[in-house]
């Protein structure tokens, strides 16, 4: 019961993004490999996105915004490179990680048509959903399914300083308006 | 002989009890994304040493636009209290990292 209760949270929680409600409801716990993949995965992508961002925004803020994601996500994915070396763990590619690559290069394509003022607005409007269902999947499936400790220790920090991000995205979005 | 060592002595005893207490260096912690501790007791002559044991790179930015103190990750970075009152002061990066400065004259 408890078990079904959960799903269904985290069903809820992942709504707004495909891609991780369709792992959250295949079931299968991931394993602490997998893990791994999918949250360096995660963090190359909005390395990816700030990148895209700091060439196309037009506004300082948003501007300012995509320099800290690069930031806090080359160093969350730089710790997470140091931990698997550490525990001689061997990322393990797998569906979620898959999907999730696959979206956010769709995203790349359809954000790089715009430009100025529109870029700025889809591309902080992006980084606010994508935070939050990162942040969902953390909470409810990632840090729950991890074995080990400093792995999960690793994902804790991060959805703290993510759930900052999604704050911050969403202060500068209310701006933008 | 011996008599006269031990009143110098108890000379120097007694002046480093008269003269008043040394301006200090205080160390505050960056850790896990909080300030600790959030707040601390100062006077105007101290040095705040702020220590990043993060592997994100923070600031310590007063409200006030006293100071705008870089903190590299896992560096540490020293400024020193010029003036009196509460300081707020924040994380440029993690906004919601906060903490006081009380700063006595």
């Amino acid at each position: 019961m408890l078990i079904r209760w959960s799903a269904a949270a985290a069903a809820a929680i992942l709504l707004s993004s495909p891609v991780l409600l369709q792992s959250a409801s295949a079931a299968d716990k991931p394993t602490d490999p997998q893990i791994a993949h999918i949250a360096y995965t995660a963090g190359v992508i909005d390395i990816n996105a700030a990148k895209q961002a700091q060439k196309k925004a037009k506004s300082k803020d948003v501007k300012a915004f995509a320099e800290d994601m690069l930031r806090d996500h080359e160093a969350v994915n730089k710790q997470a490179l140091a931990l698997v070396k550490k525990l001689n763990v061997t990322p393990e590619d797998n569906d979620t990680s898959k999907a999730l690559s696959k979206q956010a290069s769709d995203k790349l394509v359809e954000l790089d048509k715009l430009d100025g003022a529109a870029f700025d607005k889809a591309y902080v409007a992006n980084e606010v959903a994508y935070h939050k269902a990162v942040n969902g999947a953390l909470e409810t499936q990632l840090i729950p399914s991890a074995n080990n400790a400093e792995l999960k220790s690793l994902l804790q920090t991060g959805l703290k300083i993510f759930q900052g991000h999604q704050q911050h995205a969403e202060h500068v979005a209310a701006e933008l308006k | 002989m011996p008599g006269r060592l031990a009143s110098i002595a108890l000379a120097v005893v007694l002046l480093s009890m008269v003269v008043p207490a040394r301006a200090t260096t205080i160390r505050i912690t960056m850790e896990n994304l909080v300030i600790s501790p959030a707040e601390m007791s100062a006077k105007v002559g101290d040095t705040i040493e702020w220590i990043n044991k993060d592997v994100f790179a923070h600031t310590a930015t007063s409200d006030n636009g006293d100071f705008d103190v870089n903190l590299p990750p896992k560096k540490s970075a020293t400024f020193v209290l010029k003036k009196a009152g509460a300081i707020d002061y924040y994380c440029r990066y993690h906004p919601n990292m906060k903490a006081t400065l009380k700063v006595a004259p």
